[in-house]
């Protein structure tokens, strides 16, 4: 099940891999988490530059059609490189459900492919935790548009985006999958109001409070729900692609601090309580590899993937949690510095396992589509 | 679980429970006092204590200790942990205070000893540096002397509060050719000497706990050294065994379980599945904690017949900050999305903090406690203590 590379995603990833590095080494993303903004207009560009913004886009919209695999290359190196710039939020989300759409929101598309808007989806509220069908905000039909009310929590990048996808109820009681449906809104809109704060990764998300906002909709009325679950197994499988490149960073950081360290009179390394330690660090990184990439095969084939998707995310999160708390340890106090970069993986990996659900979340709901099916 | 005590000892307990509700300050109570509290702040427990007599339970009588038993001392460190009150500071209190009295001589008795007590005095504590962590007997901060005083030349690290301090005392290298842990002196400096610099150490929480100390050619009078020159090993020895009272942190545990428990009834409604798998881990914590405090009132007991502990206090340690760990953990797993946001620090009540409040300083809680595993000796430094001194291996 290995991935052989074609010499053309072979170059996708070489070629990220030097922008990120003659770019965004740790010390120019310290200066862009500190900016103003909190993300870098010039990066994203380069990165539509690239044609990152537009790999995994379907040639048909004038992507590159890299599907899964292009997002699984770009967002590995993310991870080594902790990129805090919205690619999973404007690429993976908003683009993919732009895509699913239909061809009406073709113009939205070419926007994102060239570097020139920004997204963000907003789907969670103060109490659905982790479940895409708790929506209290609702939409009302008003002419072609709707007006949308309600208030979306922890919105990642929200204060940086142009256009927000928000969930809203059209029908139902507030749990029921049926009737909910998406909506494409201004982020700078009469009636939106913004609460930006920092997050724990370095990222600016926000409070969204939508007080009579028109938004147009955006797929088939009523059918949000099941729109956003397919958008999450896609979101899952950037996260993990990301989650498992921070992870080897932190075990080849780990490693290479273990044979330099030096505590009573030989290297760190040579103790044989973290040797076990760091074997263990990298049965638990080769799993998280070979499930994440299982997960990106078969995101691009017609069979459900939406089990194989939360057991992913629980199995990555696991490791990843495991991964991160040692690589801490093992660096001792320097691990719990802000100066370096291990403590910002970790502050990664801690984000990712709370985005779309944490792991024992997704492990509970690995066992019921089991159960389901 | 409670100590069987004496009808003597229970009416201390209520003395104690009842002097900390009249009066430990209303201001001193914030989200995270660890992190929030002004220097002046921190002090003001500090100071009613003192005046109370009970700041340092430690201390024998004639230092200005209260002359407690071993179970009264517990006592009030149950009382005070149980209610959430900031400890004494520990480095004035806890560590240099008893290295003083126990290896000073009479003059430096009589200069520093009340200072501590009063809280005119803050000390912070030079051990580490960035090549001596676990290993710290390979110090090499030197020391040399020039007439009546030490020229003092080094790099300290992690070193806790030392932006309030008045004072460090430090391990130094006063014989570079002895093998360590020969050949190390316990020097008092005056942090506002010239050639001194403290320097920030800003941690993943965003919060500033500790520093870098630079010492750079710092002139220090001998009459500020303890016992004999090179002997300091000794000292710090002593010094670290109290660093590691109090480490199993019941009272702390305790406090945050019930935090965790409201939390999860406000955040996770019933019917969700993740309810049950909340109430089954709180429970297994709740145990951990159990079987902690059971292994403490024990020790409590042999100690108060004169048996001595050993290195219980590896134990207190490791299973103390390992539980604490998993509480703040589920804490920040349990307010969900809100998890994602962080405080900035200073904090400030104009920056906005989504969510409610309680969930506030989870995210930091959760990071702050990474280092609990690896202060004091880390936690795999603790175990090679008891498979040495007490598996005999």
């Amino acid at each position: 099940m290995d991935i052989q590379f074609t010499e053309e995603q072979e170059l996708l990833r070489s070629s990220v891999q030097r922008l990120l590095r003659d770019q965004y080494d740790f010390d120019a993303r310290r200066k862009i988490v500190a900016s103003e903004e909190g993300f870098s207009r010039k990066q994203w560009q380069a990165f539509a530059d690239l044609g990152l913004l537009a790999a995994p886009f379907s040639e048909d919209v004038g992507g590159l059609g890299g599907s899964a695999l292009s997002t699984m290359i770009i967002m590995q190196e993310f991870g080594r490189h902790l990129v805090v710039e919205p690619f999973i939020e404007t690429v993976v989300l908003a683009g993919s459900l732009l895509q699913q759409a239909g061809p009406r929101e073709q113009s939205y598309i070419a926007d994102i492919m060239s570097g020139t808007k920004v997204w963000a989806l907003a789907w969670t509220e103060k109490s659905s935790r982790f479940d895409l069908a708790s929506v209290a905000t609702t939409a009302r039909r008003e002419g072609k548009d709707y007006v949308l009310t309600g208030e979306k929590t922890a919105v990642i990048a929200a204060p940086w985006a142009d256009y927000l996808i928000v969930s809203a109820r059209t029908s139902g009681q507030r749990n029921d999958r049926d009737g909910v449906s998406l909506f494409v809104v201004d982020r700078r809109g009469a009636n939106l109001d913004l609460q930006s704060f920092r997050t724990i990764d370095g990222r600016r998300a926000a409070e969204v409070a939508l007080r009579g906002v028109r938004g147009a909709l955006l797929g088939r009325e009523g059918e949000g729900v099941v729109a956003l679950e397919a958008c999450r197994d896609r979101a899952i499988g950037a996260l993990c692609a990301e989650a498992v490149g921070a992870m080897a960073e932190l075990n080849s950081a780990t490693l290479e601090y273990s044979k330099t360290r030096k505590q009573f009179g030989t290297t760190i390394g040579s103790f044989q309580v973290l040797q076990h330690r760091m074997v263990d660090m990298f049965i638990a990184h080769q799993e998280a590899l070979s499930l994440m990439q299982h997960l990106t095969l078969s995101l691009g084939t017609a069979e459900p993937v939406s089990r194989l998707a939360s057991g992913a995310k629980s199995k990555v999160g696991y490791a990843g949690k495991f991964i991160a708390d040692q690589a801490v340890q093992l660096h001792g106090g320097m691990g719990m510095t802000d100066e370096l970069n291990v403590g910002h993986y970790f502050k990664r990996i801690s984000s990712i396992n709370i985005q779309f659900g944490d792991p024992a979340f997704h492990v509970l709901r690995y066992a019921q589509l089991d159960a389901a099916a | 679980m409670e100590l069987a005590l004496s009808s003597e000892d229970a009416a201390f307990r209520d003395e104690v429970r009842a002097f900390i509700a009249q009066n430990y300050p209303a201001e001193m109570r914030v989200a995270n006092p660890e992190t929030d509290l002004s220097k002046e702040q921190m002090l003001l427990w500090h100071r009613i204590l003192h005046k109370k007599g009970w700041i340092a339970p430690l201390w024998p009588r004639e230092y200005g200790g209260p002359g407690w038993s071993i179970t009264r001392r517990f006592i009030f460190e149950q009382e005070t942990t149980r209610a959430g009150t900031m400890p004494p500071l520990a480095f004035s209190v806890t560590m240099v205070g008893p290295v003083i009295y126990t290896f000073g001589n009479e003059a430096q008795k009589t200069r520093f000893l009340p200072r501590i007590l009063s809280g005119e005095d803050w000390w912070c504590q030079g051990y580490s540096e960035p090549g001596s962590g676990s290993d710290l007997a390979t110090v090499r901060t030197k020391a040399v002397r020039d007439g009546d005083h030490y020229i003092v030349n080094g790099h300290k690290t992690w070193t806790t509060l030392a932006q309030h301090a008045d004072w460090i005392f430090c391990l130094v290298r006063t014989d570079p050719n002895a093998r360590p842990p020969s050949g190390i002196s316990f020097l008092l400096i005056d942090i506002k000497s010239p050639g001194v610099t403290v320097r920030p150490i800003i941690t993943i929480d965003g919060s500033h706990e500790v520093n870098d100390v630079f010492l750079e050619d710092v002139r220090v009078p001998v009459e500020n050294l303890i016992g004999e020159e090179n002997k300091g090993w000794t000292y710090a020895k002593f010094l670290l065994g109290n660093e590691r009272t109090g480490m199993a942190g019941i009272g702390r545990s305790t406090r945050y379980i019930e935090k965790l428990k409201k939390v999860v009834k406000a955040e996770i409604p019933e019917d969700d599945p993740a309810h049950l798998e909340f109430v089954r881990d709180i429970a297994r914590v709740e145990l951990d904690v159990l079987a902690l405090e059971a292994t403490e009132l024990r020790v409590v007991a042999q100690m108060a017949r004169g048996i001595d502990p050993g290195p219980a206090a590896s134990l207190f340690k490791i299973r103390g900050t390992e539980i604490f760990q998993d509480i703040t953990e589920l804490t920040h797993r349990a307010i969900g999305n809100y998890g994602l946001a962080i405080r900035e620090h200073p904090v400030s009540a104009n920056r906005f903090m989504p969510g409610p409040d309680y969930g506030h300083t989870a995210s930091e809680k959760y990071l702050n406690s990474r280092k609990l595993s690896i202060y004091g000796g880390s936690n795999e430094i603790q175990r090679n203590i008891i498979a040495k001194a007490v598996l005999g291996l």
